[in-house]
């Protein structure tokens, strides 16, 4: 299956990378040819094998409603690259 | 000129009220501004690299507890699966919610409306987390973690919902039953509930599904009806005058009142859901669900229902009590001190609820013990004081607090019954208005109410009315020659 440029751009927004015309191409073959690969797989009869989500032995795993101590406002924002009154600081974002 | 009919489904995120967050042990703290920003924040939910989440079992169970109260089916496996969009209050760039695999589905809610009780069919119950909070400032935006990853259950209905008014009592009677199973705690500040309503409208009797607008983020009961009731104008009015409503995503200006497109369908929605790979599937054990089961609480419409049949209430006044469940519990307990059923709901719905209103207090709050207003009604309803004293009585408890006797006593509210002492204060408010009575001889008989008010007024309003009415009446009658 070949993905068209269109479909490369669009997962590109969705992933918020901007690509530049040399870039889509090049993604266009590569991820097609990994599409392919994995279109390989559709021949194998998979009728009789429930989906499978995890290979994992566990289940339920779950931890009790107990509150733990959070990190201090300085470690939170030691890897800000800007703060204001103990909050990370973003572009404007708008609606 | 064609009737339409709007079509309506909801989704409902409320916050669960655990002690920790829904995947790592930081607290759940209020969202009222007084804890300090990214002060309740860990490496899990600022979603540092290298961390794992642990689901929050107690959050889990009051999902659970949720789907039971809401008739759904549980499926005996539930999974997490990732929704990836980017925004700066998402830190991990996705958000862990449910998608294949919710806890519960196909359940039912039952509403009332003008034309009886009403199914209104619950499509799924998914648990998810929070995102975190946004300031919007000049030249940037600040991002507070503290709420992202605090646990939220969302409730999706099936396009059920026919006018506002159902919009309203689907809300009001999801809100009773979160409240009444613990998961919220009843508070009706903006954010603890969030909505999104999907609205299109038909011509009437039409089986229809139109292109619909989904109103995003409505924060507030007040946000919801407002924004659906400016949507379903809107697009009768679009549709009148032969143009089309399109699929699309709006915002809601409260300030405005108006809604605004964010998003038309060529930018639908892609969260490209997967299952979560950090987590394993929860094993929805059927021992487990029994004994949730077994735990559900008596709901708001069986308490209702028990209202009217055992204490003899309105179908309103019943609705009225057990709308909160702190109410309700008041409500028994105060006629189980003694307060007769009927008066007790009486003075609760009227009296009680005023001073709370005035004064912003909760039933929890208030000075008034259950045991105090069970006092207060039989003194009340045994005429050793009279209704307007009753009512000075209670605001004095709601102040201050004490028992309805003790204040009865230290502010001589007994109310006089005593003909011979009543007569005379009667023949001296007859002699003092002479005009007044004249008037009432004439033929002007509203102003015995007038003239009984001075009575009332000269005994600081302790008289039995009764008494004073009928010893006024023969006084008044004397006159006539």
């Amino acid at each position: 299956m070949k993905l068209s440029r269109e479909q490369v751009h669009h997962m590109a927004e969705l992933a918020q990378l901007a690509l530049d015309e040399e870039e889509l191409t090049l993604y266009q073959e590569q991820l097609s040819a990994i599409l392919e690969h994995f279109e390989r797989l559709q021949n194998l009869d998979t009728a009789a094998i429930p989906p499978t989500a995890t290979v994992l032995p566990l289940c339920s795993v779950m931890r009790e409603d107990d509150p733990s101590v959070s990190l201090s406002l300085e470690d939170v924002l030691a890897n800000a690259p800007e703060a204001e009154e103990g909050c990370f600081r973003v572009p404007a974002v708008l609606e | 000129m064609i009737r339409y009919e709007p079509v309506i489904g909801l989704e409902v995120h409320a916050q669960i009220h655990t002690a920790s967050k829904m995947f790592c042990g930081c607290p759940v703290v209020a969202d009222t501004g007084d804890v300090p920003s990214n002060t309740a924040v860990c490496p899990v939910c600022t979603g540092m690299p290298g961390t794992l989440p642990v689901v929050n079992r107690r959050a889990v169970e009051l999902t659970l507890l949720t789907c039971l109260a809401l008739d759904c089916e549980v499926p005996p496996t539930a999974r997490f699966a990732r929704k990836s969009y980017f925004y700066p209050d998402l830190p991990k760039g996705y958000q862990i919610s449910q998608h294949a695999l919710p806890f519960g589905r196909d359940g039912f809610l039952e509403i009332e409306t003008a034309a009886g009780p009403k199914r209104i069919r619950i499509n799924n119950v998914h648990l998810e987390e929070d995102a975190g909070k946004l300031y919007h400032g000049a030249g940037g935006s600040r991002v507070d973690l503290n709420r992202a990853g605090v646990p939220l259950i969302e409730i999706v209905t099936e396009p059920d919902l026919r006018s506002v008014e159902e919009v309203r009592a689907y809300a009001a009677a999801l809100h009773a039953v979160l409240v009444y199973l613990g998961v919220n705690g009843g508070e009706m500040e903006r954010g603890v509930m969030r909505f999104e309503a999907s609205v299109s409208v038909r011509p009437a009797g039409s089986d229809a599904l139109n292109p619909r607008h989904e109103i995003k983020n409505l924060n507030s009961f007040r946000a919801l009806a407002d924004a659906v009731a400016y949507e379903i104008a809107a697009q009768v009015e679009t549709l009148t005058h032969g143009g089309a409503v399109a699929q699309q995503t709006v915002g809601w200006d409260e300030a405005r009142g108006v809604t605004y497109v964010q998003r038309s369908k060529e930018y639908a929605e892609d969260y490209r859901y997967f299952p979560e790979p950090d987590l394993p599937p929860v094993d929805v054990d059927r021992a487990w669900v029994a004994a949730l089961r077994a735990q559900l609480p008596e709901l708001p419409a069986a308490r209702r229902e028990r209202f009217t049949s055992d204490y003899g209430l309105s179908g309103y006044d019943a609705a009225l009590l057990t709308a909160d469940r702190a109410v309700a519990d008041y409500y028994e307990a105060v006629v189980s001190a003694g307060g007769a059923p009927k008066a007790a709901a009486n003075w609760i719905t009227g009296e009680l609820f005023r001073l709370m209103k005035e004064t912003g207090q909760t039933i929890q709050t208030v000075h008034v013990s259950p045991q105090a207003l069970a006092e207060l009604i039989q003194l009340v309803e045994t005429d050793v004081i009279t209704l307007g004293s009753g009512k000075t009585v209670l605001a004095e408890m709601f102040a201050a607090g004490g028992s309805a006797r003790q204040i009865v006593a230290a502010r001589g509210l007994a109310q006089i019954s005593d003909t011979n002492a009543l007569e005379q204060v009667i023949a001296r408010i007859v002699e003092e208005n002479p005009e007044e009575v004249r008037q009432y001889l004439e033929g002007k008989e509203q102003i015995l109410s007038w003239l009984m008010g001075q009575v009332m007024r000269a005994t600081h309003g302790k008289a039995n009315p009764q008494v004073v009415q009928r010893l006024l009446h023969v006084q008044l009658e004397a006159r006539r020659q």
